[in-house]
């Protein structure tokens, strides 16, 4: 019963306290099974492992580079360490995870894998593993996102993936992800290669794993840099919580570091455009787990907004839901213009241009309490070139 | 005694709540007792329903957009008098909401006779839910498909002795458009499992001739999407009337 060590290990069934578990349609049963088990045995499997991770550091690029920013440690009073996911191939953490999977849909004999995305991020992610792998690949994408992130779109499509609009519902990630769910019930020899630490047991815990090599990394690098692989803090963005899930994972056990999750306001918690689920939403099942989900009076899961599209979900992993619950991270919200603000001055400051969820870790450096004893490390999940019509259009008009 | 008879070929419709009128529900009752339908299954619209194809996607996001919702629901299911046995359907997240024992004491309060929360795993149910289930005795129903192993399939038909064990008759959402595609040997051995427990089987049935083949080989056939769409254009006495 220690939440603190625990935290992030969940039971038999996929809980993380009360969140989590497989809440499916009997019909993805066997999939879902099916996938546990091969997973479970793959796990630690040597050869598994060796080709991850080489892998990761032929074609993605890892490590990333732990870099120390001496104008954010001069303007913060303290020491301020961002770890450049943004570095990894097509441009953020999301190929970690969609490497991982697609090694584990060539072990299951998968020829055809679907995904959801939102910003594009994950998809591009897919498609780049898809072809590097010679599989076929379809990436469902809310009509809406479709426009606001055009370019991605047009990645996706280079690379050889099929990009299918979602047109039910609010046309957004939460659709794309109904989309890829039900061409998986409907398809069931696809796997279904989900981009967050969300989605039915064990698809938490896999992409978890996948991406713990942040932390893995970060602790390493920072005993190199200053003789102590604990910071004192790790801030990190949170849409559906992969990048945080990662950079917070061999810190969960380290109660001397503190872990701050940041959600996006949008126009602001009270506005009624809002994504901070953790501070506006209630327990609800979406997607295949229990979890915090904005959702209405009766039940019905309502729209987030975020001008960042990889932080418009209206829910978090189940991971996530648990530690912020538990007290053992910490939640923070930030809204569209101080997200902006701190891509600004990233990019100015640094020559360094982050992603739109990204600046979100960013500008959480304002909103906690920091003294000069403080070890900080922002996890800058991807970079902003997707995001370059959302800030010019911003910062010229 | 079970009111989902064994041994008698059943005929059963899906209406979604609050569709296409918020107040149509009474209505589609009295109807659907008026051609003989065995048993009604009545749909918790929800905002994301992810085993559904796009007629009950459509119908639900009416339904919602019309002001349906659970407390409505058991407000509206309070007022109606039917000897029909009726099943409430629906994903989880309306049912935490509005809260579990609530939901199943609203559920014994209302007469209601089973409900399928396609959501809900076997498991789940077991570890967290069927106590409560259990104190209120309301009976739940649960889903199985061709491919749910014999293990399994044998613990929920003691489950729903007091209701009945549903097939879906595919791998696919509600509401395709291919022909029912039903593996005889697959059924009969399925069949041999369910004890004095009823079969229903349903997804993607949609005419008299669909309705045929199940009945050899369950004890019912439970028709959706076809039903609704009828609604939609205004012909559900003439899609009844064929059954
Ligand atoms: C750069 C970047 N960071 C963060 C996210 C949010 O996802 P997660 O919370 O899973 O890390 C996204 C999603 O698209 C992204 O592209």
């Amino acid at each position: 019963m220690n939440s603190t060590i625990d935290t992030h290990i969940p039971d038999e069934m996929g809980f993380y306290g009360e969140f989590g578990g497989a809440f499916i349609p009997e019909l993805l049963h066997p999939n879902v099974e099916e996938l546990k088990t091969v997973y479970s045995n793959l796990k630690n499997d040597s050869s598994f492992k060796s080709d991850f991770l080489k892998l990761l550091s032929d074609y993605v690029g890892r490590p990333t580079p732990l870099y120390r920013s001496e104008k954010l440690s001069i303007e913060f009073g303290c020491e301020v360490y961002l770890k450049r996911e943004d570095l990894n191939h097509t441009g953020a953490h999301k190929i970690n995870n969609a490497l991982g999977q697609i090694l584990l849909a060539k072990k299951m004999g998968k020829v055809e894998i679907i995904a959801e995305t939102g910003a594009g991020q994950h998809g591009v992610a897919t498609a780049t593993a898809c072809a590097l792998m010679g599989l076929r690949c379809k990436v469902f994408m809310g009509e809406i996102d479709i426009e606001r992130q055009a370019p991605n779109v047009a990645r996706m499509q280079f690379l050889g993936a099929e990009v299918i609009p979602a047109v039910s519902g609010s046309r957004t990630l939460k659709d794309a992800t109904n989309e890829a769910i039900r061409y998986w019930i409907n398809n069931p020899n696809s796997y279904y290669l989900i981009g967050s630490v969300v989605g039915p047991h064990p698809y938490p815990q896999i992409v978890a794993d996948f991406q713990s090599i942040i932390s893995e990394e970060i602790k390493k690098q920072l005993f190199e840099a200053t003789g102590n692989m604990n910071p004192t803090k790790v801030i990190a963005c949170v849409g559906g919580g992969s990048n945080a899930a990662g950079a917070f994972y061999h810190f969960y056990d380290q109660p001397e570091v503190e872990l701050i999750a940041v959600e996006a306001a949008g126009l602001g918690l009270g506005s009624g455009k809002s994504a901070a689920t953790s501070i506006l939403g209630k327990p609800g099942v979406l997607h295949g787990s229990k979890t915090i989900l904005m959702q209405n009076e009766f039940g019905q899961v309502t729209e987030p907004y975020s001008i960042s599209a990889g932080l418009d979900y209206p829910g978090i992993g189940p991971l996530h839901a648990h530690s912020i619950t538990t007290g053992r991270t910490i939640g923070v919200s930030v809204t569209d213009n101080e997200a902006l603000e701190a891509a600004k001055s990233l990019s100015k400051n640094e020559g360094i241009i982050p992603a739109l969820e990204s600046a979100h870790a960013l500008a959480a450096l304002s909103k906690i309490t920091l003294n000069s004893t403080d070890v900080v490390v922002v996890n800058l999940s991807g970079r902003g070139d997707k995001d370059m019509a959302t800030y010019i259009n911003h910062f010229t008009v | 005694m079970n009111p989902f008879i064994k041994n008698h070929k059943q005929k059963s419709i899906f209406v979604t709540a609050g569709y296409p009128k918020l107040d149509s529900l009474a209505g589609q009752i009295k109807l659907l007792e008026k051609y003989n339908i065995d048993f009604i299954e009545i749909g918790i619209p929800f905002s994301d329903p992810l085993a559904d194809g796009p007629t009950i996607q459509k119908t639900s996001e009416v339904a919602i957009k019309n002001g349906m919702n659970l407390p409505l629901l058991f407000e509206q299911l309070a007022k109606i008098k039917t000897e029909t046995p009726l099943v409430l359907m629906g994903y989880l997240n309306p049912v935490l909401t509005y809260g579990i024992e609530k939901f199943v004491s609203s559920c014994k309060d209302c007469g209601i006779a089973s409900v399928i929360l396609p959501d809900l795993s076997f498991e789940i149910y077991a570890r967290f839910y069927k106590s409560i289930f259990d104190q209120y005795q309301l009976p739940i129903s649960f889903l199985i498909t061709p491919q749910t192993e014999t293990e399994r399939i044998e613990k929920m038909v003691t489950q729903c002795k007091e209701s009945f064990i549903y097939l879906v008759s595919d791998n696919s959402t509600t509401g395709t458009d291919s022909e029912m595609n039903l593996n005889e040997c697959r059924l009969k051995s399925i069949y041999a499992l369910m004890d004095n427990t009823p079969l229903m089987i349903g997804f993607g049935i949609k005419t008299k001739s669909d309705i045929e083949k199940v009945h050899q080989f369950a004890d019912g056939a439970i028709i959706g999407s076809a039903y609704l769409r009828a609604l939609e254009v205004g012909t559900e006495n003439a899609f009844l009337e064929q059954l």
